[in-house]
């Protein structure tokens, strides 16, 4: 039994879900840009899977293979076009067992 | 060859689980489309079902759907850092024979409702993600595109149940994309606990229930809410706040968990526990000035795909069950006088939702999602802590005469949001709660 109040890493968390990546179909596209706008810049905090960081050249990446489909990224971002959001096809990404 | 349907579903939730099965019990041609593996499997709940509206649609549900506990207390928790007040309201009425609100556990509960549909007739693909909406010459809506090969499908009316971020009626101009400050994430764990340790610590027996909705300092000055739900054999434990405040304060939703589990007054009620998943979604909270357009040319939309949800009482799941067996219903009678599925006939399922609890109830709210955003930091910082302030000075014997902890309380109250603040929060309150 794992002692649950102690802080644990989000990939640790994610670890515990069920996915199928669709290998090489990312279904989160963020856009190339020089600069990071606020919301942008605010998920590299806000994701609740931490799938998107800073790179070091100040822009952000997404790793997208944790994403929980929340949508919170889409509700921020894209209608100032800073990413491109589409679920994954159907049958693949995350598997809830609980939900 | 082509196939019609006399309706399509998209999306297999509690919204479109009701209107899918509505619809196939009548005898009409449906086709409900789902992109998970299976149905729950992208769905996510606190989760308290209420079995009211659920009995409206399935009156046995209760003889085999999975249900974890029937609720016979609700706490309320306005906490600071260290401590919380709580109102505890427990009464073994409701130890009835039909209990009146279950725990539940979304995955399960939603394969449990898609059977029922599926034995009601209708016809149910899963791993298929509606990808648009199809429409005729005239705009009129007549079928729905797929990521399947060759996937599309066609039907008089397609019901958009495809919750709150779904993609067709955004994409479609049906509706619009809901707003960070309408709309907010919450995230959550499953903690595993044996079922007796778990009546130990709540203070229950058997299959009763017990649920802690808490506010305070736990979302740091964000307009939010965290809960603690008993099932059977965990513990649904979360907590969400606006998508907006998120932004503002870059706070992470995965660490504000974490503190909340780590708070004196809830470590102990998870101490031991086996977390087993963690999982995100986002929950509709604009209320009634969020409601988007309910119906068109050949297509209504239901549950969270049209903010039908209460976020002042966390109901949604009823809301949703409703707003899509009413849909069903409105486009039954419509078929029955072989009306066509233009927007004019369609218009009776918002004429007939007006008169449900759904519209009534989130109207009585109307302002309450604004007030809530505008004065987060006094709802959630400002007056959990000086109402756990109050109850400690009070509690503590120290030699100190009462009248005056009760003048050092009151003033703490006006220095902090000065008196004129403190009463037109409380008009504002009051207003928005009429
Ligand atoms: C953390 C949390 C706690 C909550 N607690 C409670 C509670 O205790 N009580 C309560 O009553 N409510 C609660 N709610 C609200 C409740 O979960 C929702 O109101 C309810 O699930 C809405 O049902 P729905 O059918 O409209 O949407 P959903 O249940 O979200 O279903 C939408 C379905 O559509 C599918 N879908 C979406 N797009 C497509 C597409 N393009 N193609 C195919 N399928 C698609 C999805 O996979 C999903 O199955 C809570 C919500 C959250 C997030
Ligand atoms: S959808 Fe949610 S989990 Fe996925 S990347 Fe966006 S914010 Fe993160």
């Amino acid at each position: 039994m794992t002692i649950a109040v102690t802080k644990v890493r989000v990939e640790d968390k994610l670890y515990q879900n069920r996915y199928l990546v669709d290998s090489g179909r990312p279904h989160i596209i963020v856009r190339p840009h020089d600069k990071p706008s606020a919301n942008l810049l605010a998920l590299t905090y806000v994701c609740p899977a931490k799938c998107y960081e800073l790179n070091d050249k100040g822009q952000v990446e997404i790793t997208a293979d944790g994403c929980m489909e929340c949508g919170t990224c889409r509700i921020l971002c894209e209608k100032g076009g800073d990413i491109e959001w589409n679920y994954p096809r159907g049958g693949f990404g995350v598997l809830f067992k609980f939900g | 060859m082509i196939e019609q349907f006399d309706a399509i579903v998209v999306g297999a939730g509690m919204s479109g689980n009701a209107a899918a099965y509505t619809l196939a019990s009548q005898g009409l041609k449906v086709l409900q489309l789902e992109r998970g593996e299976y149905p729950g499997s992208k769905n996510v709940q606190g989760a308290i079902m209420y079995a009211n509206m659920l009995e409206k649609i399935i009156p046995d549900f209760r003889d085999d759907a999975p249900l974890e506990r029937h609720l016979v207390e609700q706490r309320l928790w306005v906490m600071d850092d260290t401590s919380h007040t709580g109102i505890h309201y427990r009464s073994d009425d409701f130890n009835e024979a039909k209990p009146n609100r279950y725990t539940i556990i979304r995955a399960q509960f939603d394969k449990w409702f898609s059977r029922k549909v599926r034995e009601a007739g209708a016809t149910v693909l899963c791993e298929t993600t509606a990808t648009e909406l199809v429409r005729d010459g005239n705009g009129k809506v007549i079928g729905v595109r797929t990521d399947r090969a060759g996937g599309v499908v066609f039907a008089n009316v397609v019901v958009l149940a495809e919750g709150v971020s779904g993609l067709l009626g955004t994409r479609a101009g049906l509706r619009e994309m809901p707003k960070p400050e309408t709309v907010a994430i919450a995230v959550k764990e499953m903690h595993f606990l044996p079922e007796e340790v778990i009546g130990q610590r709540f203070g229950v027996k058997g299959d009763e229930g017990c649920v802690i909705e808490a506010v305070g300092t736990i979302s740091r000055s964000m307009a939010g809410l965290g809960f603690l739900y008993t099932n059977k054999e965990s513990i649904s434990l979360g907590i969400g706040c606006l998508v907006s405040d998120f932004a503002a304060t870059m706070e992470s939703p995965s660490a504000l968990l974490d503190a909340m589990k780590n708070h004196p007054s809830i470590r102990p009620l998870i101490a031991g526990s086996e977390v087993k998943e963690y999982a995100a979604h986002l929950i509709p909270e604009g209320g009634y000035r969020a409601i988007p357009q309910l119906f068109g040319d050949g297509w209504v939309i239901v549950g969270d795909a049209a903010q039908l949800n209460n976020a002042i009482h966390r109901e949604g799941s009823n809301l949703a069950m409703t707003s899509g067996r009413v849909a069903a219903e409105a486009i039954i009678k419509v078929k029955s006088r072989n009306g066509p599925m233009t927007k004019a006939n369609l218009a009776l399922y918002k004429t007939m939702l007006d008169d449900s609890f759904v519209i009534k109830d989130l109207k009585k709210y109307k302002d309450m999602p604004a007030l809530l955003h505008t004065n987060s930091s006094n709802f959630f910082d400002s007056y959990p802590r000086l109402m756990s302030h109050a109850a400690q000075t009070f509690m503590r014997v120290d030699g100190t005469p009462k009248i005056e902890k009760e003048k050092n309380t009151t003033a703490a109250f006006i220095n902090a949001r000065s008196r004129w603040g403190l009463v037109s929060d409380a008009v504002r309150l009051a207003l928005a709660w009429r």
